[in-house]
């Protein structure tokens, strides 16, 4: 335990500041009203839906929780349902494998929901394109609210999207 | 030439990989599989391809394992009933590549399993996405679809469904637990949920732009793959790759493993309750990342290696900032390591916690990182090194044990041995070009064969006269080692389920293609 404690002293406070948020990131009109966003602050959670990547954007999704993003510390939790989440994080292309599990995770998700598509392949311009197997990007299946571009995007480009879909119209 | 006595005429295929090609029929194939099996070698890889344009039907391909190397059989099938032997009772880990091959191509393991594996309902039973013949552009509605589990019967058992979408950040499957109370009877996977169409994919690239989607089959292999893909399109088009760009490979690829097993020993720690050890460990694999975006313009290596050599370069500074960096992850890795060792929570969650035993490893012809922790010393920075592993003396690193707390010492030692080759990389980086011209490409199979961080990633690569690629399977590791995870879980609690699944850290991704 001495160890441990140690290790946290001398590690300290790597929490770095957020990044500003960007307006050019919507994709659509905002589905949640300014007003709401007002009171619930920066209280989030979220539901990440992998629907087909590579797991390169699943990576640096992880990265949002290390000492240097903090995600926590600015009020957003990952959930395990998306019963309980206030957004979905999707991560594509879409396949077709996981179209119906995404739909049905979609609707399960309560109203007013925030849609966030990942990457390159959920933006619906990455590599793996449409075919037999693959619907495309995250907005041929369902609505997209906002779109973070990258193969991977880096985690600030997450944050300050994210960041983005709750910072109110 | 002839491999373990068997009559088979093996031709040393083009390239730099150690590889031997024969074609036989399938009693041939059954006898050399039989034999490879008695030698001690493995199954690494079984795949289909569409001939008949060359008025040659089909074929199918089959990879072992061998002390000298690459054996690659290939069997000539009839373009009016492609079917070859069931391979499974030989290697149980043929049976989802021969399942995959048969929704892709239609060609049949006669009285092999024949549930679907890639194929979920969503394009119809005669619809074969690999045939060259098929306009994989078209598109299909959904269907439900009713999987035959294997049922588990007695009084008390009862089934826990999970998936396709994991409660965590993890990519999709779907695990079907049979248990009674705690305890795990029987894990029996379904996958191919990120089936993207990735080998029909690639046929409609050339083998320059090919390179960039082998990059992203499995997103945490990126330099793996990149670079077995390069070396057989390079083998393809006989080229001479620079010396700098060989070891700037080399030092990517450490590179990488180094960012795996410090992420992967990060949530081993978290999935023990020890959320200390995911913050420490995700602090150095952020230093680690950021690193590579400023030194190499990418924070996971993607586009890094090219066909011919590499996209980037490394300056003395550079080089400078990489050996600081070693010893700082060293020093903290050391550290983080006698507090893991000396934790006794976590060492008691780790030890005899999923044990995948060194008798069924071999029966199941499990390899890398995950074959290493139960006796399976396979590597092939040893055994078949391409250019510039031979010079660099690789010392492995390997376990009998087989459990968590083996896979996660394994870890720890590779990092460490990683560290200490990116050390010797820069100190002896050659001078010279960063990158070759391809060159006009044969027809001939190209082969790339590369140990990444989880295991070997071999890439089949062929092309068309216009230089368009004719057929590309690229072969992840985890295709062995899933199989071996439902055998590892069996007899353990159901929460320790997480703890050990991390512990081996499959892609989807790369066997769904």
């Amino acid at each position: 335990m001495y160890q441990i404690l140690k290790q946290i002293v001398r590690t300290g406070i790597r929490s770095e500041a957020p990044p500003a948020t960007d307006p050019e990131l919507r994709s659509i009109a905002q589905q949640l009203e300014a007003a709401m966003l007002r009171t619930l602050g920066r209280a989030l959670v979220i539901r990440q839906i992998d629907a087909g990547s590579c797991n390169g954007c699943e990576l640096e999704i992880h990265m949002l929780s290390n000492p240097y993003y903090n995600l926590e510390a600015l009020g957003i939790k990952f959930a395990a349902s998306p019963k309980h989440a206030d957004m979905l994080l999707i991560t594509g292309p879409v396949t077709k494998n996981m179209e119906t599990a995404l739909l049905r995770a979609y609707d399960c998700t309560p109203a007013p929901k925030l849609v966030v598509a990942v990457g390159d392949c959920g933006a619906g311009c990455g590599v793996f394109g449409k075919s037999y197997a693959s619907c495309g990007g995250v907005a041929e299946v369902i609505p997209v609210d906002l779109v973070v571009p990258g193969c991977p995007p880096t985690p600030r480009a997450l944050l300050q999207g994210i960041l983005t879909a709750i910072s109110g119209v | 030439m002839r491999l373990l006595d068997q009559p088979l005429d093996f031709a040393r295929l083009p390239g730099e990989v150690a590889a031997y090609g024969a074609d036989t029929d399938g009693d041939g194939m059954l006898a050399f599989a039989k034999a490879v099996k008695d030698s001690g070698g493995r199954f690494v890889a079984l795949w289909g391809a569409d001939q008949r344009e060359d008025a040659a039907g089909y074929a199918v391909h089959v990879a072992f394992g061998l002390a000298e190397g690459l054996a690659l059989l290939t069997l000539p099938l009839a373009a009016d009933a492609p079917r070859y032997p069931d391979l499974e009772p030989l290697y149980p880990a043929a049976n989802r590549p021969q399942r995959a091959t048969r929704d892709l191509l239609g060609i049949v393991a006669t009285g092999g399993d024949p549930r679907p594996w890639l194929r979920h309902n969503n394009w119809p039973a005669d619809f074969y996405p690999l045939r060259r013949d098929c306009d994989a552009s078209r598109t299909f509605p959904p269907q439900p679809e009713d999987y035959a589990f294997v049922r588990v019967e007695g009084e008390g058992v009862h089934e826990i469904p999970v998936g396709p979408i994991h409660a965590g950040i993890i990519e999709p499957g779907h695990f079907r637990f049979s248990i009674v109370g705690e305890k795990v009877l029987r894990l029996e996977q379904r996958l191919g949920w990120t089936h993207k169409g990735v080998e029909k994919r690639f046929e409609q690239m050339t083998l320059s732009d090919g390179c960039r989607l082998a990059g992203r089959i499995s997103g945490d292999s990126t330099v793996a793959y990149a670079w077995a893909y390069c070396l057989a399109a390079e083998s393809l088009c006989a080229t001479a790759v620079p010396a700098r760009a060989r070891w700037l490979r080399a030092l990517l690829l450490e590179r990488e493993r180094v960012a795996n097993h410090l992420g992967d020993l990060g949530y081993l720690g978290n999935d023990a309750a020890l959320s200390f050890g995911l913050s420490q460990f995700m602090r150095l694999k952020e230093d680690w990342l950021r690193t590579q975006a400023q030194l190499f313009g990418h924070r996971a290596l993607m586009d890094c290696v090219c066909p011919g050599g590499v996209a980037i370069d490394l300056t003395a500074q550079g080089a400078a900032a990489l050996v600081e960096q070693c010893s700082a992850i060293e020093r903290e890795v050391r550290l983080l390591k006698h507090i893991y060792d000396e934790h006794a929570g976590l060492q008691d969650r780790f030890l005899t916690t999923g044990r995948l035993a060194p008798a069924l490893a071999a029966e199941l012809s499990v390899a890398g990182l995950a074959g290493r922790a139960s006796s399976q010393t396979w590597d092939l920075r040893l055994q078949n090194p391409v250019s510039p592993y031979a010079e660099l003396e690789v010392q492995m690193a390997s376990h009998r044990a087989g459990d968590v707390a083996a896979r996660v010492t394994l870890r720890f030692e590779e990092l460490f041995e990683s560290l200490r080759l990116i050390n010797e990389i820069v100190a002896r980086l050659p001078e010279g070009a960063l990158c070759a011209p391809l060159g006009a490409p044969g027809r001939a199979l190209g082969l790339g064969w590369i140990e990444g961080w989880r295991g070997d990633v071999l890439v089949a690569l062929q092309v068309d006269g216009d230089g368009v690629i004719r057929r590309c399977h690229a072969h992840d590791p985890s295709w062995n080692i899933w199989p071996a995870l439902e055998h590892a879980v069996m007899g353990n609690i159901v929460p320790d389920f997480p703890l050990i699944n991390k512990s081996f850290n499959l892609s989807y991704s790369g066997v769904d293609l």
